[in-house]
C-alpha cells in the first residue's frame, strides 16, 4: 500500500488564509486520493491482496465515522458499537444463509441482495439501538460507558450460545451477495462500494453537523444546562444521534461481513468495540476526517507490525498510550492543525 | 432437580461472588478514592495467577507461589500507577478508558510473549485436594470451601482495615473529599499509589486462588474484569458495600442461571430447544440484570458519588 505523507506546505498554515488551500483542505484531499486511488493502482498491478485491504480501511473508518458522530460529536462514550457492527454482519449473514437454502426467518424469506440487506441491518441496528439508547441515555459518566459495555457483551454471549447460527463458531457466508448491476465478487467494485458508503456516511456527518440538529448536539455536550434553557430537551437530540450514529456503525457491519465471507460473535466482542474507540482516538476526536486517519493509521500498523512480530498489540498499546498521554489532537490534528469549524 | 444439586450451586455460586468481590473491591476503591476507571484491572488478576504458577513450581509451595503471586500483582499495580495512571487522574473518562485499555494490550501481548499462548497448569495444594459430604449426600471440593473462606477473611479485613485504621480513615476520606485531604497534609500521592497498589493485590488474589481451579492464561483475566465492572455498577460506583452486594448478586444469579434456565424453558419446550435457548439466556441474565437495575436506579444501588 501508498505509504502516506503529509502533503503540508509551509505558506498554507490556517491563520493566513481561507480558501480551498488551507493545510487542512489539502491535508483531507490527500487521505481521500490515497484512499481512492491506492487500491485503484493495486487492481491495475493485480495485488487483489491490497485492494481488499483497502475494502477493510474503509469499512472500519466507515465503522469508526458512525462512533465518532456519539464520541466525538455528541459527546456519549459508548463501549458498545461492536453491538451494531456484530448486528449489522449477522443480518448479512443470516440473510445470505437463509436465501442459500430457500428458508425463511421469522416468515421472511432470505435475500441475497445488498441493497435489501443493507436495508434491515440498517434499520434494524436502529431499533436496537432506540432501545438501548433509551435505558443507557438515562445514566452519565462512567455508567453509561459500563451500560453500554453491558448491552454489548449481551449481544456478544447471545451470539455465541445461540445455536442456530453457528454459535461462537460463526456463520459462513458461502456465496458474496449481489448488487444489480455490479459485479461485487470483483474485488475493485466491491472496495468502490465501500468507498461510496464511507464517503456518504462522512457526507451526512458532515451535513448533520453543520445543522440545527448539530448546533443543539454540541451544545448538549458542551453545556446541557445552556441547551435546556434555550428550550431543547437534550434526551432526544442525544438519542437520535446515538441511533444514527450505530446505522452507520451496523451499515459497516453488514459490509464487512461480506467482505469477509464470514462472521462472528468476535464482531460483537467488547476488544471490537476498543479498537473502534482506539480508531477515532488515533484519528483525532470529534474530527469528520479522523476516523479515517485512524482507520489508515490502524490498519497500516496491523498489516506492517503483524507481519513483524505476532505481538504487534503490544506495540499498538504502547503508541496508544503515547497518543492518549502526550497527543491528544491524534493524527488529523497532527496532519491537519487546529480543530476548526469543519 | 434435587436438594443437593441446589446446595451445590449456592456454594457455587457463593464462590463466584467471593472472587467477584476481590476484583470489585479494588476497582470500586480506585474509582472512589482517586475517580479512575481502570480497564487493567484483570491484568493484576493474570499478574497474579502467572507468578503464583511460576513460583509454585519452582519453591514446591502453593502457599509461597500465592504470597509471591500476591505481591507481584500488587508491585505491578504500584509501578503502573506510577507510571501511567497518576498522569490520567485530572483527564476525561475517555482518556482514562483508552490508556488503561492500552495498558490490557501491553500486558496480554507482554505475557504472550513471555511465556507464549499455552496455558500454564497450577493445581490446589495437595493439602486441600480433597472434598467433604455435603448434605444429601454429594462431596464437594475443600478447595472451593477455603476460596470461600479467604475471600470472607479478606472482605472482613477490608472493612476492618477501612473503617478502624488510619489508612482506612484516610481512604475514606479521599472519597468524600479529594482536594480536602491534600490541604490537611495527607501525601495524597502515596495514597493513591497505595489504594491502587492494594486493589491490584486484591486482583492478584483472586487470580491466584482462581488460578488453581482453572488455567492460567493469557486473557484470563478480561471475563472477571467485565463481570467486576458489572458488580460496581449494579452496586454503585465507589461503594464497597455496593460491591459485596453486587457480587453475591451477580455471583448467585449468574450461576444459579446457568443451571436452572435450561431446565426451566425444559418444562414447556422439546430438549434441544430448552438447552439453547435457556443456554443463551443465561449467559445475558447478569447483562439484564444490571440494565434493569440501573434503568430504575441510574447510579446502582448504593451509588457514593459519580
Amino acid at each position: 500500500m501508498t505509504r502516506l505523507h503529509p502533503a503540508t506546505t509551509p505558506e498554507a498554515s490556517p491563520s493566513e488564509s481561507r480558501s480551498w488551500l488551507e493545510r487542512r483542505h489539502l491535508v483531507h484531499g490527500v487521505l481521500l486520493a490515497v484512499m481512492l486511488l491506492a487500491p485503484v493502482a493495486a487492481h491495475l498491478m493485480g495485488e487483489i491482496y491490497y485492494v481488499n485491504l483497502a475494502s477493510r480501511v474503509a469499512l472500519v473508518a466507515m465503522a469508526a465515522v458512525g462512533l465518532n458522530l456519539a464520541i466525538g460529536y455528541g459527546g456519549m462514550i459508548s463501549f458498545g458499537h461492536a453491538a451494531y457492527f456484530g448486528l449489522g454482519g449477522y443480518v448479512t449473514g443470516i440473510s445470505a444463509f437463509h436465501a442459500f437454502d430457500g428458508s425463511l426467518v421469522m416468515g421472511l424469506p432470505g435475500s441475497d441482495n445488498m441493497l435489501a440487506i443493507w436495508l434491515a441491518a440498517v434499520l434494524l441496528c436502529g431499533l436496537l439501538a432506540l432501545a438501548i439508547g433509551a435505558i443507557s441515555l438515562r445514566t452519565t459518566g462512567v455508567y453509561f460507558i459500563m451500560i453500554t459495555l453491558a448491552f454489548a457483551q449481551m449481544a456478544y454471549y447471545f451470539a455465541n450460545s445461540w445455536p442456530d447460527y453457528g454459535g461462537q463458531d460463526g456463520l459462513p457466508i458461502y456465496l458474496r451477495n449481489t448488487l444489480p448491476g455490479i459485479d461485487t465478487n470483483d474485488a475493485l467494485s466491491f472496495f468502490l462500494i465501500c468507498f461510496t458508503a464511507l464517503v456518504l456516511s462522512m457526507a451526512l456527518t458532515s451535513r448533520l453537523m453543520r445543522s440545527r440538529f448539530g448546533a443543539a448536539l454540541t451544545m448538549a455536550r458542551l453545556n446541557e444546562t445552556r441547551l435546556a434553557t434555550a428550550g431543547i430537551s437534550p434526551f432526544p437530540i442525544r438519542l437520535v444521534a446515538f441511533v444514527i450514529s450505530a446505522m452507520i456503525t451496523g451499515l459497516a457491519g453488514a459490509l464487512y461481513a461480506d467482505l469477509n465471507g464470514f462472521v462472528s460473535p468476535s464482531m460483537l466482542s467488547w476488544h471490537l468495540s476498543g479498537e473502534l474507540m482506539v480508531i477515532v482516538i488515533l484519528g483525532g476526536v470529534g474530527r469528520l476526517y479522523g476516523p479515517l486517519a485512524g482507520a489508515i493509521l490502524f490498519v497500516m500498523m496491523e498489516t506492517l507490525l503483524g507481519g513483524l512480530t505476532e505481538y504487534w498489540q503490544f506495540f499498538l498499546g504502547l503508541v496508544l498510550l503515547g497518543v492518549v498521554l502526550f497527543a491528544k489532537q491524534g493524527v488529523i490534528g497532527w496532519l491537519a492543525g487546529r480543530q476548526q469549524h469543519e | 432437580m434435587s436438594v443437593t444439586l441446589l446446595i451445590e450451586q449456592l456454594i457455587n455460586g457463593l464462590q463466584l461472588g467471593t472472587m467477584l468481590f476481590l476484583m470489585a473491591s479494588g476497582l470500586t476503591l480506585v474509582f472512589g478514592v482517586m475517580g479512575l476507571i481502570n480497564l487493567a484491572h484483570g491484568s493484576f488478576y493474570m499478574v497474579g495467577a502467572y507468578v503464583t504458577a511460576l513460583a509454585t513450581v519452582s519453591t514446591g509451595s502453593f502457599l509461597l507461589g500465592l504470597v509471591a503471586g500476591v505481591l507481584a500483582a500488587a508491585a505491578a499495580g504500584a509501578i503502573v500507577e506510577l507510571l501511567v495512571i497518576r498522569r490520567l487522574y485530572h483527564r476525561q473518562h475517555l482518556d482514562q478508558v483508552l490508556a488503561t485499555f492500552a495498558l490490557i494490550l501491553i500486558f496480554s501481548e507482554g505475557t504472550r510473549w513471555l511465556f507464549g499462548s499455552s496455558p500454564l497448569w497450577l493445581s490446589p495444594p495437595e493439602a486441600l485436594s480433597g472434598s467433604v459430604a455435603l448434605p444429601g449426600g454429594s462431596r464437594y471440593p475443600v478447595y472451593r470451601l477455603v476460596i470461600i473462606a479467604v475471600g470472607v477473611v479478606v472482605a472482613a479485613g477490608l472493612y476492618l482495615l477501612i473503617a478502624h485504621t488510619r489508612l482506612g480513615m484516610r481512604i475514606r476520606a479521599g472519597e468524600s473529599d479529594r482536594e480536602m485531604i491534600g490541604a490537611l497534609g495527607v501525601n495524597i500521592r502515596r495514597l493513591y499509589t497505595l489504594v491502587f497498589a492494594l486493589g491490584a493485590a486484591l486482583a492478584g488474589l483472586a487470580g491466584s486462588l482462581v488460578g488453581a481451579l482453572q488455567s492460567v492464561q493469557v486473557g484470563m483475566g478480561e471475563p472477571v474484569l467485565i463481570l467486576a465492572f458489572v458488580v460496581i455498577v449494579i452496586g454503585g460506583i465507589g461503594s464497597i458495600k455496593g460491591a459485596l452486594l453486587g457480587a453475591l448478586l451477580v455471583g448467585m444469579v449468574d450461576t444459579l442461571g446457568r443451571v436452572f434456565l435450561p431446565a426451566l424453558f425444559g418444562q414447556f419446550m422439546s430438549p434441544s430447544d430448552a438447552a439453547g435457548t435457556g443456554t443463551a439466556l443465561a449467559a445475558m441474565l447478569i447483562y439484564i440484570l444490571m440494565a434493569v437495575i440501573l434503568a430504575f436506579k441510574p447510579k446502582g444501588l448504593f451509588a457514593a458519588h459519580d
